[in-house]
């Protein structure tokens, strides 16, 4: 692959299906579904989560619990962010249902190093003590910095610490899909 | 001269943009507060160093709460029984304080320009806490965010402002902040408590109390009796200027919403009833200077700034 050339790894058909499968599996490893809850971590973390809820709903005709989770405040590098030359915005976490003792599944679109997921634990454990913590992502692309892994894993995706991958979700961006910019 | 993007010194240091950005993030500090961990670890390690050389409850308390909630190492001192008392000049405290190298400096002084003054004996981020008559703009951040959760918007808000203009800090920080995010500005007073040409700002003025009554908000100002000259007969009496223009029940409508900067003079210019109604709105605005100071320490820390590599650093002496 040449220099900045986009590659697309999935196409909106293919992440429908994905999200589906995902659905399923968080399904058949949990046998008691009300006591999960999906736990969207921002911005497109967010939107996957009620895809995943919407799944599994038309899996197993349970409407599970979903959150938003914003962990702006628990970022392990709050001042590293600025030398890009914008300033984070931050969301409004939404956890209207207790997490006392339940599975939380949390839900983000890329795991990379696996320092978001951090954060992202620890604020959940500010607003209680689940059960059981899970983890479902739309793409792990490697190169962990923490002993992380997912219990769900969309697409395993290798890549280059150079490259960059993004994931577009309709509803926030013009439309679903994985892409890969390669920078060597 | 110092990067001033690095500080909160006045209102209009911020643009539209920040005030939002700063309103949003304060916003998102509520779902914290209603936690049973009220705490969060996001300046965990940093100090936040309060500096209070004019007495005050609601700032200095929400502060100090705000810094700690944040997870900041907090130092509060206050000007009586520090070394102040003993002559020791705003640059040493400030220089003294700086020795430990915090973050940020909360700074409450009676001079105006002292908040700007001490941007220069520290290395750390300046807030202004109130500096004389001049600035105040935590204050007008949290008025902004109280007025935006109690209508829904800020654009297009008619906002009265009554009472001492002429030395009221809260009212200048105010006036710019309403301003800036598109509210409309009455104030209303007497000839003598409103600044000459105030005008050319765009607000209007008006002395006679009843023009409150197309307000959306009434936001009455303390009477600030330590700020006026010796001698200097602005109202001929309180019990004058509490006839004609104390906010009381009678003269708001229920549609209306009262608020204060506090500390009040029940029964001077606000109604003790009034005060106490709920169409008040005094203590949700204390509640928001929790999160809206929170919000500013915060977005301080981690605001960007492009030029920081060549910013100069201030020498600081032990």
């Amino acid at each position: 692959m040449h220099a900045g050339s986009p590659r697309v790894v999935l196409d909106d058909d293919a992440l429908r299906r994905t999200v589906v499968r995902v659905a399923h599996e968080i399904v058949e490893k949990n046998a008691d579904l009300t006591d999960v809850c999906l736990v969207g971590i921002y911005t497109r973390g967010v939107l996957l989560a009620d895809r995943l809820r919407a799944a599994i709903a038309a899996a197993s005709g349970t409407m599970v619990d979903v959150g938003a989770l914003d962990i702006a405040f628990y970022r392990d590098d709050v001042t590293a962010r600025a030398a890009d030359g914008r300033q984070p915005v931050v969301h409004s976490t939404r956890l209207d249902f207790p997490i006392d003792g339940r599975t939380v599944v949390l839900v983000d679109d890329v795991l990379y190093t696996g320092r978001t997921i951090r954060a992202a634990i620890d604020a959940l454990l500010d607003y209680g003590r689940p059960g059981r913590i899970q983890l479902a992502v739309l793409v792990d692309r490697g190169h962990r910095e923490l002993p992380i892994r997912a219990d769900y894993v969309g697409k395993n995706l290798p890549t280059s610490p150079q490259d960059r991958v993004f994931v577009t979700l309709a509803g926030h961006d013009a439309a679903d899909a994985i892409t890969v910019v390669g920078r060597a | 001269m110092d990067d001033l993007r690095r500080h909160l010194i006045a209102i209009g240091d911020l643009d539209r943009e920040g005030i939002e950005r700063i309103l949003e993030t304060a916003a998102s500090f509520e779902s914290v507060q209603e936690r049973e961990v009220k705490k969060v670890p996001t300046l965990r390690g940093r100090t936040v160093v309060n500096v209070f050389f004019e007495s005050s409850t609601r700032t200095s308390s929400s502060f100090e709460l705000a810094a700690k909630r944040l997870s900041a190492d907090v130092m509060s001192l206050k000007a009586s029984g520090s070394s102040v008392d003993k002559g020791e000049s705003l640059k040493d405290t400030i220089q003294t304080l700086s020795a430990y190298g915090p973050d940020v400096v909360v700074i409450r002084h009676a001079a105006i320009g002292a908040a700007l003054k001490t941007t220069g004996y520290t290395n750390a981020h300046v807030v202004n806490a109130g500096d004389g008559k001049h600035q105040h703009p935590t204050q007008c951040l949290l008025d902004l965010y109280t007025i935006r959760e109690a209508l829904g918007r800020l654009d297009g808000v008619q906002v009265a402002i009554v009472g001492d203009v002429l030395h009221s800090r809260v009212a200048r920080s105010n006036i710019q902040g309403l301003l800036a995010v598109g509210a409309q500005v009455l104030l209303v007073g007497p000839p003598t408590l409103i600044p000459r040409g105030i005008e050319a700002t765009g607000v209007r003025v008006s002395h006679e109390i009843g023009d409150i009554a197309t307000a959306d908000v009434v936001y009455v100002l303390r009477m600030q009796s330590e700020r006026m000259a010796e001698g200097a007969n602005y109202v001929p009496s309180l019990r004058e200027y509490t006839e004609r223009w104390g906010v009381t029940s009678s003269r708001v409508s229920p549609r209306q919403i009262v608020m204060h900067p506090g500390p009040m003079n029940r029964g001077v210019e606000i109604g003790a009833d009034l005060a106490d109604s709920n169409q008040s709105l005094i203590l949700r605005q204390v509640q928001a200077g929790l999160v809206t100071r929170m919000a500013v320490l915060y977005d301080l820390v981690t605001r960007p700034y492009r030029d920081t590599a060549e910013r100069p650093a201030v020498e600081v002496a032990a």
